[in-house]
């Protein structure tokens, strides 16, 4: 049953490669082990791919946040200095000073139990138990009000739950901008008056340069 | 020096950028003018120099300790998920010193053991397979030169002039020939099966970096590269292996490169929903952003290179393209009124950094410099204002809009906006 798809797929590869590639396998590399993916195979996709079997709870989260997360985020996700925001914003994105948080810009949770589970806290990644990875955002949630202070996230309601921002994301619509097939640049007597509109030297935020 | 018939030669050959009187080239300061001797016998003259190897890896001169990558402290949480610049406006022609290549990390650069090191190709594959980087060498391998370019380049200057320096506004670029395998012959020996679409490249750093790539990007001319201009990836650009992704934003170059999953559609991974997407002024944003577009910018004179002799000078710059070669770049010294095509030097390649020049005099009076990069799809690099106008001033990356000097009467140079 399998034979035939797996060797269209090969045809398909070896077509699109054109001329270079040859379809005889050079026999590099060894077998991956399926205990050896499952150490580094921890990515999250939006569907739910990924997940591994857990739970936590938003009161579980709490406390975890506390001793591991917010000496730089911030007791509430607000961000200590400049570290990230993690909580807030929402409605600001069309203003002059948008605040991009898990609750007002990201489309996806996925993303975020990827992100904490992977990279997260910083200087001590993938020391924290999938347990704790699901309190962690079930908490984050809480606090960007998606979820009430006693809900419980795991890898079955995960997908349940969609972030606000997801319906305004667009693909990339470049070139968004004039082309030589539209209009040839000029050359020659282009503009009549020129004026200086800003400097960067009125905001003195260069590192000073060495003599 | 040159001949005067050569200086008359360019005098001429320039009167067509107009604005007023051109300083005659003897006007210029003279070395020769009131000048002490400068000939003598110098201590170098006599003794004898260093013995071979007294650098088993050599050195820059210790007269060019000022070429060097610089922070801009203020612009993160921390220096370890932070950036440095690279030192353009020291720079000629196309290569990036490896030394000098700036620096993007997400959880500082990370020191691995070469022969620990592991490459899996998992996911929507008939085998999963390991690859120690000794097996990497096997395969077939390509040399090509490509720039890489953060997608926060002159980020900082979407609201207006901040810093000032070519190193600041546009140094999160750098352009180097690697070594390495085409990421298409590692996924022929897995196996690709028929409904993958995309991969996930994957670091071995604390960050994990994780992107999405399309499959059609990773067959056209994705490299799993582990040689830099010819010797190993220095540890802060992935040593021992990292992802090429020709013409595309630096995210997706993944450093310490450890994994490839194929999948069938997209992972939206932080780096591809949170950051390196592009917002736009109505709430909107752009996702997959790929391609750095056309851009370029004059090096010399910048702010740290002012312009130091009134007559004859030499405008040296850098333009790029995503999109492929670079066909022409134009320079004016009167703030957009009147251009000239530059001249360009060394190899014009694809997706790659290429110098331009503008031999031109001046009278000392001051001068707003732009360049304007046009690369083969006809593509024309768009003025700052331009681009405010299509995505506003919140979008981050992308932002290649022509940059503006102004030279002052003492030379100095600032970095201005200009109507």
């Amino acid at each position: 049953m399998l034979k035939f798809p797996k060797l269209s797929a090969l045809c398909v590869l070896f077509i699109s490669l054109g001329t270079t590639a040859s379809a005889d396998k050079l026999g590099i590399g060894r077998a991956a082990l399926p205990e050896e993916i499952a150490i580094w195979n921890i990515d999250v996709r939006p569907d739910g791919q990924g997940l591994p079997m857990g739970s936590g709870t938003v009161t579980e989260g709490e406390s975890v946040f506390t001793e591991k997360c917010a000496s730089c985020h911030g007791e509430f996700g607000e961000g200590n200095g400049r570290w990230p925001v993690l909580a807030g914003g929402q409605g600001t994105l069309k203003s002059n000073n948008p605040v991009k948080t898990i609750g007002s810009y990201w489309p996806y949770l996925s993303t975020l139990f990827d992100y904490i589970q992977r990279a997260m806290p910083f200087g001590e990644a993938q020391t924290l138990t999938v347990d704790e990875t699901y309190s962690l955002v079930a908490y984050l949630l809480y606090l960007n009000d998606l979820m009430d202070d006693d809900g419980t996230l795991s890898d079955e309601n995960f997908t349940d739950f969609r972030l606000p921002n997801e319906v305004n994301f667009r693909m990339d619509p470049r070139p968004d901008v004039a082309t030589v097939s539209q209009q040839e640049p000029c050359m020659k007597n282009c503009k009549s008056d020129v004026k200086i509109l800003g400097r960067a030297r009125s905001l003195d935020v260069t590192p000073e340069t060495e003599d | 020096m040159p001949s005067t018939g050569r200086r008359g030669f360019l005098k001429g050959s320039l009167s067509a950028l107009g604005g007023g009187t051109l300083l005659a080239a003897s006007s210029g300061k003279s070395v020769f003018a009131k000048s002490p001797p400068e000939i003598k016998v110098e201590d170098w003259n006599t003794y004898l120099g260093d013995a071979v190897v007294t650098n088993p890896y050599g050195v820059p001169s210790e007269h060019e300790a000022h070429v060097v990558r610089r922070n801009v402290e203020w612009l993160t949480a921390s220096q370890e998920s932070s950036v440095s610049f690279t030192p353009l406006h020291e720079l000629e022609g196309f290569i990036t010193p490896n030394g000098l290549c700036f620096e993007r990390h997400h959880s500082g650069a990370a020191h691995i053991e070469p022969s620990a090191h592991r490459l899996m190709i998992n996911g929507l594959v008939d085998n999963p397979l390991i690859f120690t980087m000794e097996d990497l060498k096997r395969f077939p391998r390509v040399n090509r030169f490509a720039f890489l370019e953060c997608a926060a380049n002159s980020g900082m200057e979407w609201r207006g002039a901040q810093l000032n320096g070519c190193q600041f506004t546009h140094g999160m670029v750098h352009c180097v020939q690697y070594t390495g395998v085409p990421l298409k012959y590692l996924l022929e020996e897995a196996g690709v099966k028929t409904n993958a679409k995309w991969l996930m490249p994957e670091g071995a750093d604390s960050a994990g970096m994780n992107r999405s790539v399309p499959l059609e990007k990773a067959l056209e001319d994705c490299i799993v590269a582990y040689k830099m201009n010819g010797e190993a990836l220095r540890p802060e650009q992935g040593y021992p292996l990292r992802l090429v992704v020709p013409g595309w934003e630096g995210n997706m170059w993944v450093k310490w490169l450890r994994r490839i999953e194929v999948g069938d559609q997209p992972w939206h991974t932080r780096e591809e929903t949170s950051k390196y997407t592009d917002l736009m002024e109505d709430g909107s944003s752009r996702r997959f952003t790929w391609i750095m577009d056309a851009k370029s910018i004059v090096t010399n004179p910048s702010p740290q290179a002012p312009l130091l002799h009134k007559g004859h000078n030499i405008l040296s710059g850098l333009a790029w393209s995503g999109r492929g070669k670079i066909r022409r770049v134009d320079v004016t010294l009167d703030g957009g009124k009147n251009w000239r095509t530059a001249e360009l030097s060394g190899p014009v390649l694809d997706k790659c950094l290429t110098r331009f020049y503008l031999p031109f005099q001046w009278s000392g009076d001051p001068m707003l410099i732009q360049s304007r990069a046009i690369d083969e799809t006809g593509y024309i690099q768009p003025t700052k204002k331009e681009l405010r106008q299509v995505r506003g001033l919140n979008s981050i990356y992308h932002n290649n809009g022509i940059q503006t000097w102004h030279v002052m009467k003492n030379g100095e140079t600032e970095n201005v906006e200009i109507s």
